[in-house]
Parts: C-alpha cells; sequence; structure tokens
C-alpha cells in the first residue's frame, strides 16, 4: 500500500510497473527521493549531461494546494539553463508596484521598475504545481532526446540502509515493495523529511510562535496587479500583518497573521474566513468584490537546517535540508540552487573526472546560502512580528519616519526576496584580479544576465565549464581531463561592458557550469587559466 | 548651512537593525529608556551640529 497524503493538482507521473520490482536490486548512480521542484530540476539537469538519474515519489504529480508562490530571476535563469522557464514567465504573473500599510493609512509605495537587459524579471508569482509541470515537460523533452532520466511514481520508500559505498533502500508501490540500490541518495523529499528521519537525524533551529492563515480566492473582478501589505491591519480580527498578492488564473493569495493561541478549527470555519477577506479587500475597493475561496490552511514555521547537508553517499536537498519562514520567497528558490550546485558536481565525480570529495562542497557552499537565508527570513519575521515592547517601539517608529522621510524606507522589511548567494573566499573559486571590474561579477557571485546578440548572455553559459573573453581572445583549455570551452566575444553590448568590464577595456572569466564566476582575469595566460580551473573541480 | 540627510544613507539597514534591537536585549523598559537616551546623547556629540540637530528634531516629530 501507498498512502495517499495529499490530492495532486496534476498526474504528472504515473505508477507503472517496472521489471526491476520482479528481478534482483539494480544499482542506480543517483537515486533522488523526492519529485518536488529540487528533486526534478536536479534529475533534469543530471539526465541533459548524460548521467542517469532515477526519481522516486510517494505520489504521482504535484501537490494541490498553496505551496511557493514566487520565483526569483536566479531560479528562472537556472530553469533557463535547463530549457524550461519559457512557459513559467508566461504563466506567471509579473508585479511591480507595491503598497506598504499601517493600521488605516498607507506608509508608502514603490516600484520595482526592472533593469533592462536581462532576459527574466526579478521574480514571478506562480503556483508551485504548474512549476513543477514545467519541469516535467522539459524532463520529457530530454528523454525523448536521450537523456537518462526516470520518474517512478507511487514509489515510497519505506525503509534505507547505508553501507559504505552505496546504500539499499526498500520501495513500496501499489503492487507491493522492492528493493534497489543507489551510489549516492539525494533526499529531495521535504521539510518533514522521511530519509532525515529514518537516519534519526537531527533538524534544529528557531520555532516562531505564530500562526498564518492562508486563502486563496478566486476573484473575477479588475483588482489591480499589485503587493499590498499591512502592519496591524484595521480591519477586525485580523491580526499583525496581511498580505495580498496576486497568482495566474485570477487567484488571490491572502495572507493573515493571527498569533500564537488560536483556536485553529474555529479559525478555518469559511464564514469566519469569509469575513477577514470581506474586511480587507473592502478597505481598499470600498466595497467587497465578488469572489469564491479556492483553498485555505493554516501554517507555522521555523527556521532550521541540518548541521551538515552530507552523511557518506546520502546528501540532502531544498526543504529536507534547510526550512525558512516564507517571507521573501527562499524556500523553492534556494532549494533550486541547491539543484544547480549539486548537478555538475555529481556529474563530474560519477564520470571520473573528480573526487568524491567535491560533494563536500556542495555541501559547505549550500549550508552558507542556507544560513544567509535563515538570516534574512528571520529577520523580516522579527520586523512583522516585534518579540519585545521595545521592538514594537521602534519598529512602529520606522513605520512612521517611513511615511515622511526615504531615510526609514530601506528599514521596513515584510521580506527581502531571495537574492542568489555569494559563494566569495570559499575553496573552489580563485581570486579577482580584474582591477576595476565590477562586484557583481566578481568571483563566488553568479554571472549577472546582459543581452548579447539576438539573445542573452547567459543563453551561451553554463553547462560545462565556459571561458568568457571580452574584448579580447582566449583558448579552449583543460585539467584533469575537465575542458572550459573558450566564448570570444570581440565587440560586447554596453549592458555586458558595464556588468563585466566595468572601468576595464578587456577580461577573461572563467564560469562554472552552475554559472557562477570562478575567477577573473585582464588577459588570457593559459597556466593560470588551468590552474584556476583546477581548483573549481577540487584538484587545485 | 548644513542640511540633515533624510535620504538613505545607512549600509546593510537590515544589519544596522538587527543590531540596534539586539542592543536592548535582556533590558527592562526602564533601563532600555535610558539606554535611547544616552545613545541620542552620544550620538548628538559625534554629529556636532547644532543645525543639523534641530533639523533632526523636526524629522522625529
Amino acid at each position: 500500500m501507498v498512502a495517499t497524503r495529499y490530492k495532486t493538482a496534476f498526474k504528472l507521473y504515473p505508477y507503472e510497473k517496472v521489471a526491476a520490482q520482479d528481478a534482483a536490486p539494480v544499482r542506480h548512480p543517483v537515486v533522488i527521493v523526492g519529485g518536488g521542484p529540487i528533486g526534478l530540476a536536479l534529475a533534469l539537469d543530471l539526465g541533459q549531461k548524460g548521467t542517469p538519474a532515477l526519481v522516486l515519489d510517494d505520489h504521482d504529480g504535484a501537490g494541490l494546494g498553496s505551496k511557493a508562490i514566487c520565483f526569483a530571476k536566479r531560479t528562472l535563469d537556472i530553469a533557463n539553463r535547463l530549457g524550461a522557464s519559457q512557459p513559467m514567465v508566461d504563466k506567471g504573473v509579473v508585479w511591480n508596484v507595491g503598497k506598504v500599510f499601517h493600521d488605516d493609512h498607507k506608509v508608502f509605495d514603490f516600484n520595482l521598475q526592472p533593469e533592462d537587459g536581462h532576459r527574466n524579471p526579478a521574480f514571478i508569482n506562480l503556483q508551485q504545481p504548474y512549476f513543477e509541470k514545467y519541469l516535467v515537460d522539459a524532463i520529457h523533452t530530454a528523454q525523448a532526446a536521450g537523456a537518462p532520466v526516470e520518474l517512478r511514481g507511487r514509489n515510497c520508500v519505506t525503509a534505507m540502509e547505508q553501507h559504505g559505498s552505496y546504500s539499499t533502500l526498500t520501495v513500496e508501490t501499489p503492487d507491493g515493495p522492492y528493493q534497489l540500490e543507489a551510489d549516492y541518495l539525494i533526499a529531495c523529499d521535504g521539510a518533514r523529511s522521511p530519509l532525515r528521519e529514518m537516519m534519526g537525524l537531527s533538524f534544529d533551529g528557531r520555532v516562531f510562535e505564530d500562526n498564518f492563515l492562508i486563502a486563496d480566492v478566486h476573484m473575477k473582478a479588475d483588482f489591480p496587479t499589485e503587493r499590498w501589505f499591512w502592519f496591524e491591519p484595521p480591519f477586525k480580527n485580523s491580526g499583525q500583518s496581511a498580505l495580498l498578492h496576486k497568482q495566474p488564473d485570477d487567484i488571490w493569495r491572502i495572507d493573515f497573521q493571527l498569533g500564537w493561541d488560536i483556536d485553529r478549527e474555529k479559525e478555518m470555519d469559511p464564514d469566519r474566513i469569509r469575513a477577514r477577506v470581506d474586511a480587507m479587500l473592502s478597505s481598499q475597493a470600498g466595497e467587497v468584490p465578488e469572489y469564491e475561496l479556492e483553498w485555505t490552511s493554516i501554517y507555522t514555521f521555523q527556521c532550521r537546517r541540518m548541521e551538515k547537508f552530507r552523511h557518506g553517499n546520502v546528501i540532502f536537498a531544498g526543504d529536507s535540508a534547510h526550512q525558512v519562514s516564507p517571507f521573501g520567497a527562499r524556500g523553492a528558490n534556494s532549494g533550486v540552487q541547491d539543484a544547480d550546485n549539486l548537478a555538475w558536481k555529481l556529474d563530474l565525480v560519477l564520470k571520473g573526472l573528480a573526487d568524491d570529495s567535491l560533494l563536500d562542497t556542495y555541501a559547505t557552499e549550500r549550508e552558507h546560502a542556507a544560513d544567509e537565508n535563515i538570516l534574512n527570513s528571520s529577520r523580516a519575521t522579527d520586523f512583522m512580528t516585534p518579540k519585545s515592547e521595545l521592538s514594537k517601539t521602534f519598529r512602529n517608529a520606522v513605520l512612521e519616519l517611513a511615511n515622511k522621510h526615504a531615510f526609514a524606507r530601506p528599514l521596513v522589511n515584510s521580506g527581502r526576496l531571495s537574492v542568489p548567494c555569494d559563494y566569495t573566499g570559499f575553496a573552489l573559486f580563485g581570486a579577482d584580479t580584474l582591477l576595476g571590474g565590477p562586484d557583481i561579477s566578481k568571483p563566488g557571485m553568479p554571472c549577472p544576465d546582459a543581452p548579447h546578440g539576438d539573445g542573452f548572455i547567459l543563453d551561451h553559459l553554463g553547462g560545462g565549464f565556459i571561458l568568457l573573453a571580452l574584448g579580447c581572445e582566449a583558448q579552449n583549455v583543460s585539467a584533469h581531463g575537465v575542458g572550459a570551452q573558450a566564448l570570444n566575444i570581440m565587440a560586447p553590448s554596453d549592458a555586458l561592458k558595464a556588468r563585466y568590464l566595468g572601468n576595464t577595456a578587456q577580461a577573461v572569466y572563467l564560469i562554472r557550469p552552475d554559472q557562477h564566476v570562478v575567477a577573473r582575469w585582464n588577459n588570457f595566460v593559459a597556466d593560470d587559466v588551468t590552474a584556476a580551473l583546477a581548483t573549481a573541480i577540487g584538484k587545485g | 548651512m548644513s542640511m540633515l540627510i533624510l535620504t538613505p544613507n545607512l549600509p546593510d539597514p537590515d544589519g544596522f537593525y538587527e543590531e540596534l534591537i539586539r542592543a536592548h536585549e535582556g533590558l527592562t523598559k526602564e533601563q532600555s529608556d535610558a539606554f535611547n537616551a544616552r545613545l541620542i546623547l552620544t550620538l548628538a556629540n559625534h554629529i556636532g551640529d547644532r543645525e543639523v540637530l534641530r533639523q533632526a528634531f523636526e524629522a522625529a516629530k
């Protein structure tokens, strides 16, 4: 029996019996447990590189309901590298205007004018099931082209045993259990990670004593595509804060921060929820627009992470490894960056081109990223829910000042949007020897996008190592069997110059398969580049 | 005449805010008020410009 824990929005990988279920355990190089955004992105990335990946999920598609709704630019850039971003951006809602309210008055509004010269917007709002569906569509396209990816739905891992160099899994299916083996087992099985539980590993952090009521409402009425956020909203029984946000399909996400001591059952009463939503919507529109409740739930959250993301040949990625508050969209976005970081390293190790220790750098780099995300989301939460009288006095002082003076507005924190992690100073990165080079593209940073030819520079970066030469020429190099392909651009666009050259006339960049800058120089010296490439694969 | 800066001027505003709140951790209301008073006097001395301080009194009203 495989229990159904939730309803699915889309059936993406229906159960099909495979021959392996009746045979002796088969060994797989990579088994990914969990077919959510992280597991799917990782499988797609590995498959496109030619490394076999098997995904096991205990359901057969994307779970129904409100989960991640905000996908940031870095995630879309990664999805673009994987050939999956276009339908996401087409379907997603782009918003620029935000309004911040305190009690019954507006504190300020802002317009996030997007910077020109990027393929993707700063973020889109999109329901998670669509994100998963588009990744699975891209996996099907890759499979048709020969990518060795396999998705097995309703395959529930019920037991695991770790041996020296591999793990054995017991998998329950509608046709009974079977066993398989994995050289590397990747746990993308969510915040409640059954694999983490089976291994008895701790998941420590800070519990935030708060309950949030989510109501996704379907509204046909013309309502502005803006993000509205209230501190201490004036409408009745609305709690400490409230948020209104648009999603595709005329769905609006509404969040009410209810506090800690609540009667969950009573708060889930549809009449009570409707009363709250009526009060919120009419506070600005003057009347209650017609709407239907699509989905409601109450959630609490914690900010925590595993102490180590790697345990031998078992590696944790996404919510199984780290969990943050939802403010700032750092859950799914950071998980997709985990997959981005892990895929090329696993690929090199499995092809025998890098040592197993390269995977340790996945853990150190992404543990650092998790700390950054936890810090940012904790700060937002502390601003939204002051933990002391003094803290509340300062918070409200910031809001009052922000109404009149621009200087206080950067202190208003209703969530800082997820930005990519900077790996400056980590072991795989080289020195920054480009004097006058821009900070946004220094070693450790993800490459900024910029127009190039008929498209964008990021279309040409990643997958493998790239040696980007701007205003000069570089040649292909290789170290320990790993190559870096030269991309020479003699006449870079203005935006390319601004984002990669700064005050200099020419530059050479070594770029990782995940589009992070390894090192940069002002001219091409083969020995320097080769040494940096060796460092980047852990053989420096 | 010096002008009070009323446009964003603090690097890492979130980090500053966290440090400010943390400085009050464990203090009673009375202790926090006294801390704030000492803080204002210390910052006023650092600014050292009566005109700027007068403008700040206005801005904070």
